[in-house]
């Protein structure tokens, strides 16, 4: 037996999901575009979903464009608002910690000809909504700042950040891919013209994520070939995923607030066992407000990929960091942006928990981890022992 | 028993085979790992469940599994190997060909990339569907980077010549895309003998889910490169971004597998089904055409005009079977199509076509149904038609002066 604690790679389906999906793939099999009842009951599928996802984020169902996941939607939403009418001579701001998607579509604009800002995070991990207002200048076009951390769970002040794109006319997108669901995610609130959501990271499949776009927002296709999602997104909607999605949302819009207190509780006592019983651990991104399911910790003199491989073979899965870049040997450039050095970034692990989770598996978990912490410390050349 | 609605537009989209649903319930539950998590077990099963899908597909197309890059569809494909060749081979040359029957995925994409800048040659196609040869050699210039042909024909299912066309490509080191995506899984593909550099396909027309497909992208002689369309995290080699779609891949996978083991029979059942119903269609009905060539046609296909009945009230008289008077992308527009435009036929030729796609499920039961209902709305509608009277009566419509309101 396996117990998981990477929810922020991805996530099992729950059960209603998963009925929710197959029922779709067995029945919704018509195309939605065909006009006839084969296509049109998939039309309805479609339809359904994008009104339950604009639930869950306060958003008109006409907002909502779906992609194949959350990295299509931080590219379309970068790419496809800086490409819009020309990329040359725009400006955008984005920070040192974003997720790839948003770093990597970032790189991109700057090979077609634009100027990107990174802005630096405090020690924390969040952003200084100042440092945001310096960066502005008259060609910026777009600021996108993520929601919530993906390695961290720190939440960034997304409605003082928007407050000032909006002082100064420019778009802002944020990548929600962790938060949405986990946290409070209604757009108006939040005051974002952009926002990227994934189903894989909310029980229900890989392959189907969301754009929410404001109306009224314009943006460059990433793909076409066909006028689907009002020509915002062409290509046949994966009618299984979309109906998944819709119905996770549906299902988050009534257990989100109850389920982050429980996984505030779990991921408390799992933090309070551990920074009680294991000498020289920190918790990364303390102090700022972070996603009630999600754990950074290092732990002095360990290789935090040794420790992950110590804990899979004792039957838990976790994380050194984001699964995108886990593999490689490069130290988190989300810690390293938060000031750790590249030895503190390597001993952090991520401990992020879910629906599965309960208080029986988080103590096994800390009994492993404090056992894994002492044998890679006793082998360790470096750690001190006291 | 006959169950309704018929689903007999198997070109739109296929309903997927219960075994490979089967084959992804795993992979939505217990062995729901992101392939990219490299160091807990979830992360493994996932991960060689992606290879093991990889390599179904690869084996069914004649690749290796290296040479396949997932993505979420057909259209995602299309958009990469012709923007992706675009743009990486902007230093060689700026020219594209591509023939007025593709797909819109592909000339929607060609036209976006006209606004940056490329040049691209739209071939014309013969009666048949066909490309000419002479005319692809021709338009071939110094800056020609890719030739984009599609395999078979949504519409009319034609075949291009793709292994001619493959082979003069190769001979003038131009790089050659074709859209397998009906093709692949219903008639023998191979990269190989076919001369493919990059081909697109898609699950969901083979029995397969929706949100997954894949790109072929030859690896050597000549090694294709391509520029990503989507950053973040460098997967599928650097060429698609993206958490894998694990689940979907599995049924990618599966259904290449079946597609596979089944295909010598699939083609000679499909085609069967599909003379049966052609011709009890033409042995009943005058003034009834079929599109696109009979010899290079895709087994399960059949497209016919229906001269003086408007496609959309044949459509609205035969609803309780599904099948479509054009693509499925463009079914919303009621515009003729532009496929049966670009064979020549008129308008109204256009306008009174019905396209039949044959799928797996089919029965002859079903085909015998649709056969006598289409003859029966068909007559119902021209016993409606003042210009089918005419034409009965002898007149010559073409000789008529019309007088204005």
């Amino acid at each position: 037996m396996t117990y998981y604690f990477d929810h922020n790679a991805t996530t099992p389906l729950s059960d209603p999901v998963l009925a929710c999906v197959s029922r779709a793939l067995r029945e919704c099999y018509g195309n939605p575009s065909s006009i006839h009842s084969a296509g049109q009951a998939a039309r309805s599928a479609v339809e359904l979903a994008r009104s339950q996802v604009a639930a869950l984020l306060n958003a008109q169902p006409g907002e909502i464009v779906f992609t194949s996941g959350g990295t299509e939607s931080d590219n379309l939403a970068v790419l496809g608002a800086v490409r819009l009418d020309g990329v040359a001579g725009k400006h955008a701001i984005t920070t040192a910690v974003e997720h790839p998607a948003v770093l990597g579509a970032c790189a991109q604009l700057v090979r077609e000809g634009a100027e990107v800002t990174y802005l630096k995070v405090r020690g924390d991990g969040v952003v200084d909504p100042d440092e945001v207002r310096h960066a502005v200048r008259p060609t910026t076009v777009l600021i996108s700042v993520m929601h919530a951390n993906n390695e961290t769970g720190a939440v960034q002040p997304i409605a003082e950040i928007s407050a000032i794109a909006r002082a100064a006319g420019v778009l802002f997108h944020a990548d929600g891919v962790q938060a949405a669901g986990r946290l409070g995610t209604d757009v108006r609130e939040l005051g974002v013209d952009l926002y990227s959501l994934s189903a894989h990271k909310l029980n229900a499949p890989k392959g189907t994520g969301a754009l929410f776009v404001r109306k009224g927002v314009k943006l460059q296709a990433l793909q076409f070939g066909g006028r689907h999602e009002r020509e915002r997104r062409a290509g046949t909607e994966n009618v299984p995923g979309i109906a998944a999605m819709g119905c996770t949302a549906e299902q988050l819009v009534q257990q989100r607030a109850r389920e982050s207190v429980r996984l505030a509780g779990l991921r408390d006592r799992l933090e309070s066992s551990l920074l009680e019983r294991v000498p020289g651990v920190r918790t990364n991104a303390h102090g700022a407000t972070r996603l009630a399911n999600t754990s950074s910790l290092r732990f002095d003199g360990i290789e935090g990929e040794a420790l992950v491989i110590a804990l899979d073979l004792a039957g838990f899965a976790v994380s050194s960091g984001a699964a995108c870049s886990s593999g490689a040997v490069e130290p988190s450039h989300v810690l390293l942006a938060m000031g750790l050095t590249p030895s503190e970034a390597r001993a952090s692990i991520r401990f992020s928990l879910g629906q599965g989770n309960d208080e029986a598996q988080v103590d096994a978990l800390v009994e492993a981890v404090v056992a894994s912490v002492a044998r890679l410390r006793k082998l360790s050349p470096v750690y001190e022992h006291a | 028993m006959l169950q309704f609605p018929i689903y007999l537009d198997n070109h739109a989209t296929t309903r997927m085979d219960p075994r490979v649903l089967e084959a992804m319930l795993p992979y939505f539950t217990e062995n729901f790992g992101n392939a990219a998590s490299r160091n807990h077990s979830f992360g493994w099963v996932a991960e060689e469940a992606v290879e093991k899908g990889r390599k179904q597909i690869a084996d069914l197309i004649g690749a290796t599994s290296k040479e396949i890059v997932l993505t979420s569809g057909a259209t995602e494909s299309n958009n990469l190997a012709i923007k992706g060749v675009a743009e990486m081979y902007a230093q060689k040359g700026n020219h594209i060909i591509t023939a007025a029957t593709e797909h819109k995925a592909v000339l929607d994409t060609c036209k976006r990339l006209e606004k940056h800048g490329c040049r691209v040659t739209y071939l014309p196609v013969g009666q048949d569907g066909l490309v000419d040869l002479d005319q692809l050699r021709e338009a071939i210039t110094d800056k020609t980077v890719l030739v984009s042909i599609m395999y078979g024909n949504n519409e009319i299912g034609t075949i291009q010549p793709v292994r001619e066309i493959g082979a003069i490509c190769r001979e003038k080191g131009v790089l050659f895309h074709t859209d397998g995506t009906q093709a692949v899984g219903k008639i023998p593909v191979s990269v190989l003998t076919d001369n493919i550099d990059l081909m697109s396909f898609s699950a969901h027309k083979m029995y397969g889910p929706k949100g997954v497909g894949g790109l072929y992208v030859r690896r050597k002689n000549p090694r294709v490169q391509l520029t990503a369309q989507m950053d973040g995290g460098g997967h599928e080699r650097g060429f698609r971004s993206g958490t894998l779609n694990v689940p979907g891949i599995v049924g990618l996978g599966k259904a290449a597998e079946l597609c596979s083991l089944g295909m010598t029979q699939e083609i000679a059942r499909a085609s069967e089904l599909r003379d049966r119903l052609k011709d009890k269609l033409l042995s009943e009905l005058d003034e009834t055409y079929i599109n696109g060539s009979v010899d290079h046609r895709l087994p399960h296909n059949l497209n016919i005009s229906f001269a003086y009945v408007e496609g959309e009230s044949l459509l609205m008289g035969i609803n309780d079977i599904a099948v479509s008077s054009g693509s499925a992308c463009t079914s919303a527009t009621l515009e003729p199509s532009y496929v049966l435009k670009a064979l020549g036929a008129g308008d109204d030729l256009a306008h009174s076509s019905i396209r039949f796609g044959i799928g797996r499920f089919n029965t002859d039961e079903e085909i015998d149904y649709t056969a006598n209902k289409v003859i029966e709305v068909v007559r119902k509608l021209r016993d409606l038609s003042p210009l089918y009277e005419m034409v009965k009566e002898g007149v010559d419509l073409s000789k008529v002066e019309w007088a204005a309101h």
